[in-house]
């Protein structure tokens, strides 16, 4: 076989790599006279870097690479389209944003690609080394991201905020990879699979412990949850939708890869944790976001009540679990593109339409964005005939065949608790008179339309649910 | 494979999508094109009568399409007895929603209409659903249009009001939405059929019976779960009034007869006493709370309920049936007079709630003091209103009578005492009844603003005389609506009282 076909499958990466150093050079001789072009390269780039992954980058059957540190799969395939897919209309959606904000810099777009270089290691890590190599890239280039607007003292704040106690998740998750590195004698996952059956050692389950902490930390389950307000709310508008979208598809492959494929063998102690850590997620997420008056904060604490949802599927510690928690992390992300989406559309220069309040009357000053709100809320009700609504059922169901009876009526209850605060903001929007003079939102005729069509496929994919839940249980199994 | 019922679920979504894509701008061509949707689909519901078979109690016009092989959920429809009447009375009480907002509804017009034709296919859509998933998406996704329609063009406490309607619902539905799953998870399939055929143990049908109640008690509305509806019915416009009364109740009482019945039979023969006990809470103590009530919409909100309860007593007197008697003779009547008596709550309260709309588009009150003497302003009108009057109260002779009657003489089978109870309702819906249309009707011109009041144009005539002729219809003649149900009936009496132990 031909050198170089033999690294085909990390096809993603590579050109990821040599994008960014090139377009780190661009930035510097470009400069401030043509600013947007960064930004026209940037989206080029991911759209040829996602050609290249679905032209070369297909793998028959799991396949190891670089002396089995890396991992190519179906699943890692699909989770890396949709984090391209999802980084690009993230940046798509943020453009004007940040030109109003002056921080339309070519630093930015790269801290972009960057993150999504982290997703992608992190989608196809099979070493602890990897892995942590992946979480803190992506980490590393996200704390940057929320420091971006550097003369706004929020968000620097917020920046620290993230970065000390993302420091500590990653001491956490560290301490626990020696741990578990020390007592089977492997950083390879698949190795440390084969080598841990129960009985454990008390060691193992520590080690376990440390890293089921770190994962939480990441995903943002209560009680590990305190970064995520303050960083949604803290951060640009454009870095939170940033954050909301691709990092949770990395996210969820680092909970599958750590948990459910390298401590296979210590599945009943991790499936009781995070079967705790999901309920007080639940609890929280729900109650606290119904006193919210800040729609990023309120998103922040719905995020919460999702993940608790997204916890639920690995609960079940099936695949069909996992199968159910990587539709529900798709589900999400589409809605949280488009929530975050409206809010940066909704907002005009020197005008932030953060505040809860910033939305009354919104469907007689801009009828697109509230029709596409509302449809995003509802589907994140959990209301048929959107997606949202598919992925609490499979949540559901996967809990019914694990015989988990207490936690469906937990999360059916929560569910109603989630669609007050919910409602509230279609009620602002559509119920509520508009309140004095505000900016006019932003007409961009080109990412309005994306957006409308964010909110379609949360409808038509709520409709026709079919073919991405085969998708999500195929590359699981 | 008859596509049918799928032409009646998606011909007014289809057109309440392109009214709202007309906009406020093109309303007239979108009023018309409401009509005509609204006409077609009542159109549409013609042959569904006419060629439905009246001699089997099997699912007909069936339609059965892949949807999620994943989980082995079709789009499955297909009507039987006591579903093809009640997508009829759908289709029919949408025709006066739509023609009754013609010029009174001033803000955001097309999305009213649209919202009343999608919302119109969406409710055809649960009585046609023969997958309990496709049923539940239909069940849920109308809390949509109803949340808005509320909201947006209800009084001044709209928003707290529909905020309550979705939330109660909401929260019924996901626990039935638990016990769907978790006989799918039995089952392998989420068909209806194979929840009925499911065998269950008694402590499974338990459960499953209260999430089901759940379910169904806040939609019927029952006592003590019934506190929304008035609250929603007073806020909502006229036309979400009269869907909220005349459609969405139903579908409490349809889930009953579709689900609990049959999948639960056990948990309904034992908890039959708690359904009962209910009802007739329900018919008794809403009937006084109706009679002190100073707000029209509200007395008739009450009203509903109190009749509600006949539905459900209907439903579950079968049980006492055949503990008294030993036998099952009669306990049909029961769920006759249950099914009757829906169709025609359906039409009497639409009817009641569309001539509240006419006053109230007249005065802008709905308080019963502000009126008085309206038959010498509104003759005509005077007529209508006292004649649906009478038919709330169940005057023989009108289709209020058919349902209670029958459902009195089940009851009196199964003991006199839920006979007599049953039938205080008489004396005390005629109270409430009666006494409404003393004061808002008749007697001497109080207010110089009654004294102004012209009479029912050429819309609101056709409307009311529409639904006038279909309460007498039934009333004289309910001799085919019977005949259309009566396979089903015998067929889920057959399933309520076998065992699945």
């Amino acid at each position: 076989m031909d050198q170089t076909l033999l690294y085909a499958p990390a096809v993603a990466e590579i050109w990821l790599v040599c994008a960014i150093c090139v377009l780190l050079l661009i930035e510097v001789f470009a400069g401030e006279r043509r600013r947007g072009l960064t930004a026209t390269l940037t989206l080029v780039a991911l759209a040829v870097g996602a050609a290249l992954l679905v032209r070369y980058g297909q793998v028959r059957e799991r396949t190891l690479l670089f002396d089995g540190t890396y991992l190519a799969d179906e699943l890692g395939v699909v989770l890396k389209l949709a984090a391209f897919l999802l980084v690009a209309v993230a940046l798509l959606y943020s453009r004007a944003y940040l030109e109003h904000r002056n921080i339309q810099r070519g630093e930015y777009y790269v801290l972009a690609l960057t993150a999504l270089l982290g997703i992608c290691v992190l989608v196809s890590a099979n070493s602890l080394v990897t892995v942590y190599l992946g979480v803190e890239l992506l980490a590393l280039s996200v704390y940057a991201m929320v420091a971006f607007d550097r003369d706004s003292g929020v968000s620097a704040e917020s920046a620290m905020k993230y970065f000390v106690l993302g420091a500590i998740a990653s001491g956490t998750l560290l301490y626990g990879m020696s741990l578990i590195y020390g007592l089977t004698g492997s950083l390879d996952l698949g190795t440390i699979a084969a080598r841990l059956h129960p009985p454990l050692s008390g060691g193992v389950v520590l080690g376990l412990t440390f890293i089921v902490v770190a994962v939480a930390f990441k995903l943002g389950a209560v009680p590990f949850h305190m970064w995520l307000p303050d960083v949604y709310e803290g951060a640009p508008t454009s870095v939170t939708l940033f954050i909301g979208t691709a990092p949770k598809i990395a996210y969820f492959a680092l909970a599958l890869r750590l948990l459910a494929q390298g401590l296979a063998g210590t599945e009943a102690q991790w499936t009781q944790m995070l079967a705790a850590l999901a309920v007080l997620t639940l609890v929280v997420g729900n109650v606290v976001a119904l006193v919210q008056t800040n729609l990023k904060r309120m998103l922040a604490y719905s995020t919460i009540a999702n993940v608790g949802f997204i916890v639920l599927g690995f609960v079940a510690g099936t695949p069909d679990g996992y199968a159910a928690a990587l539709y529900y992390t798709f589900a999400y992300v589409l809605v949280s593109l488009g929530s975050f989406g409206v809010i940066l559309l909704a907002g005009a220069k020197g005008f932030e339409a953060d505040q809860l309040d910033d939305y009354k009357g919104l469907h007689s000053r801009d009828p697109l964005l509230a029709a596409a709100m509302m449809v995003l809320m509802f589907s994140t009700a959990g209301v048929p005939p959107f997606i949202g609504f598919w992925a609490k059922l499979r949540i559901f169901q996967v809990l019914w065949e694990t015989h988990h009876l207490w936690l469906v009526v937990l999360a059916a209850a929560m569910s109603v608790v989630g669609a007050y605060y919910y409602l509230r903001v279609i009620k602002l929007m559509y119920f509520d008179e508009p309140v004095g003079a505000q900016p006019a939102a932003l007409r961009e005729a080109g990412v309005r339309f994306a957006l409308g069509v964010n909110a379609a496929a949360v409808l038509a994919l709520g409709l026709l649910p079919g073919p991405l839940l085969d998708l999500c249980a195929r590359v699981i199994h | 494979m008859h596509a049918l019922l799928s032409w009646l679920i998606w011909l007014p979504i289809g057109a309440g999508i392109l009214v709202l894509a007309l906009g406020d701008r093109n309303i007239v061509i979108g009023r018309w094109l409401a009509l005509a949707a609204s006409l077609a689909t009542l159109g549409l519901a013609v042959p569904l009568w006419a060629h439905f078979d009246t001699t089997t109690p099997l699912l007909q016009y069936p339609q059965h399409l892949p949807w999620i092989p994943r989980f082995q959920a079709f789009y499955a429809l297909g009507v039987d007895g006591i579903s093809m009447p009640l997508i009829v009375l759908t289709a029919f009480m949408t025709v006066p929603v739509v023609i009754a907002a013609w010029r009174v509804i001033a803000t955001r017009v097309a999305q009213y209409y649209a919202a009343f034709l999608i919302m119109e296919g969406l409710m055809i859509g649960v009585f046609a659903a023969s997958d309990a998933l496709l049923f539940y998406f239909f069940w849920e996704a109308m809390l949509i249009p109803m949340f808005l329609i509320i909201g947006i063009w209800g009084g001044p406490r709209r928003v707290y009001a529909t905020i309550k309607f979705f939330l109660y619902t909401f929260l019924g539905s996901v626990f039935m939405l638990a016990a769907l799953i978790y006989m799918y998870v039995k089952a392998g399939s989420y068909s209806i059929a194979s929840f009925q055929a499911l065998p269950l143990s008694l402590s499974e049908q338990r459960w499953i019976f209260a999430a089901f109640m759940l379910a169904f008690a806040v939609k019927v509305p029952m006592w003590p779960v019934h506190t929304w509806l008035p609250d929603a019915h007073v806020e909502a416009p006229t036309g979400g009034s009269v869907i909220l009364a005349a459609i969405m109740l139903k579908m409490g009482g349809y889930g009953f007869l579709r689900f609990s019945l049959p999948i639960t039979p056990d948990a309904s023969r034992e908890l039959d006493l708690l359904v009962i006990a209910l009802s007739l809470i329900a018919v008794i103590y809403i009937g006084y709370v109706a009679l002190v009530q100073q707000d029209m919409k509200k007395l008739i909100a009450y009203s509903s309920i109190s009749h509600m309860g006949f539905v459900t007593l209907g439903a579950f007197v079968m049980y006492e049936i055949v503990r008294s008697t030993g036998s099952l003779q009669g306990a049909g009547m029961g769920v006759d007079g249950a099914m009757v008596q829906m169709v025609s709550h359906g039409l009497v309260s639409g009817a009641l709630f569309l001539c509240v709309g006419v006053l109230y588009d007249r005065l802008h009150s709905r308080q019963i003091a502000d009126y008085g003497g309206v038959v010498n302003t509104m003759p005509m009108f005077a007529a209508f209103m006292v004649l649906f009057a009478l038919a709330n109260c169940g005057l023989p002779g009108t289709s209020g009578f058919v349902g209670e009657f029958l459902v009195i003489i089940a009851s009196f089978r199964a003991s006199f005492w839920y006979s007599a109870l049953a039938a205080v309702t008489l004396i005390l819906g005629a109270a409430y009844t009666l006494w409404l249309v003393k004061r808002v009707v008749f007697g001497p011109v109080l207010s110089p603003r009654v004294a102004a009041l012209e009479d029912l144009n050429g819309r609101e005539l056709i409307v009311l005389g529409a639904l006038a002729v279909a309460v007498l219809v039934i009333g004289v003649w309910p001799a085919p609506l019977l005949k259309v149900m009566q396979p089903t009936v015998h067929h889920l009496l057959s399933q309520a009282v076998a065992t699945k132990l």
